[in-house]
């Protein structure tokens, strides 16, 4: 199917741009917990910015937080990170059809940069305008300001977490996140087994060293989960 | 294994990750058992990562008055639930604790 000339480079970065900003905005609080928590973690700061570049997955990143301070062992927080973030494989599965053609290196980036937010706005884009020539410089227009909002959001809460003193309960933020996180995702009885059954099994499963009761738990819900979607 | 190194290998299996599909030049079509399973993943992991730091921050299953987190955690649920709003839930969370632990 020959490509319809479409917009140029800059107007869909634009474009793309435009949208993201209400997105970008609503992330500033979740990377200002990400610094904080990587801070009171006890990370050097270099770390705990770096973390934000070389993962760039906020919801992983505060596990691996939490795991790192309860001396877990390498590969449950590998192995958990990584689950979190097994949701990128669906996005790449659903952008793939539209970027097949571009270059490698442009892959890549487009790889690296991916986000719910980038996916979000990016799937919508292609579903409603397809086979635009520039469509990918409508997605680094979306995901570029995601990437240098979260990491400016990562520094500052990094620097301002040293300063923050214990009592304040910061430390119970990122358990909060994972609350507001948790209930859209439960809609239906497997999801509320999937996490039931979670939960039961991490509260059993907590005196086991290095964490195991972790992935245990987690083994435990999705399963329960996908048992009881069998059934109903 | 040191934390940067725990770091990386992190972000080298997302990049893995992010890249898997986007990174191949055909169709290949996605297991079955994955699409089925990843909507589990939320509810199960964030649940197993949140609930021993809230029903037993020592190492004793604790629902009573004398633990607030629990409490806070319910109001933040809550909140959670009507507002859908990750901000609106933290501050709803952090001040229930605060009132909580000055009260209790």
């Amino acid at each position: 199917m020959p490509e319809q000339a479409g917009p140029s480079p800059s107007r869909e970065f634009t474009a793309g741009a435009r949208q993201v900003v209400p997105v970008a905005l609503g992330v500033i609080p979740f990377g200002l917990i990400v610094g904080l928590t990587a801070a009171e973690t006890g990370l050097s700061n270099w770390l705990g910015v770096a973390m934000s570049a070389i993962i760039f997955a906020g919801a992983s990143q505060l596990a691996t937080l939490q795991l790192l301070a309860a001396e877990s062992a390498a590969a449950v927080i590998i192995m958990t990170a990584l689950v979190i973030n097994v949701r990128m494989v669906m996005y790449s599965a659903a952008l793939q059809p539209h970027v097949a053609r571009l270059p490698r290196r442009i892959r890549l980036g487009m790889a690296y940069l991916l986000t719910d937010q980038a996916f979000a706005l990016s799937v919508t884009s292609y579903s409603q305008r397809p086979n635009r020539p520039n469509s990918q410089w409508f997605y680094f227009g979306v995901a570029m300001p995601m990437w240098v909002v979260w990491m400016i959001s990562t520094v500052v809460g990094v620097l301002v977490g040293a300063q923050v003193p214990e009592s304040w309960g910061l430390g119970f933020a990122p358990a909060l996140v994972f609350l507001a996180l948790i209930v859209p995702s439960v809609t239906d009885k497997a999801t509320t087994a999937a996490a039931i059954a979670a939960g039961a099994v991490a509260l059993a499963g907590h005196p086991l060293p290095y964490n195991l009761g972790l992935p245990l738990a987690a083994l435990v819900g999705i399963a329960a989960g996908m048992m009881v979607e069998r059934l109903t | 294994m040191s934390a940067w190194l725990i770091v990386s290998l992190i972000g080298l299996g997302t990049l893995a990750l992010r890249f898997s599909f986007i990174g191949l030049g055909s169709d290949t079509a996605l297991p079955e058992v994955i699409k089925r399973g990843l909507r589990f993943v939320p509810p199960a992991v964030f649940t197993a990562l949140v609930t021993p730091g809230v029903f037993r921050p020592e190492q004793v299953i604790d629902v009573g008055l004398g633990n607030p987190r629990w409490l806070a955690a319910l109001a933040a649920l809550a909140v959670a639930w009507r507002t859908r709003n990750i901000g609106l839930t933290m501050a709803a969370g952090l001040v229930a604790l605060w009132i909580l632990q000055a009260v209790l």
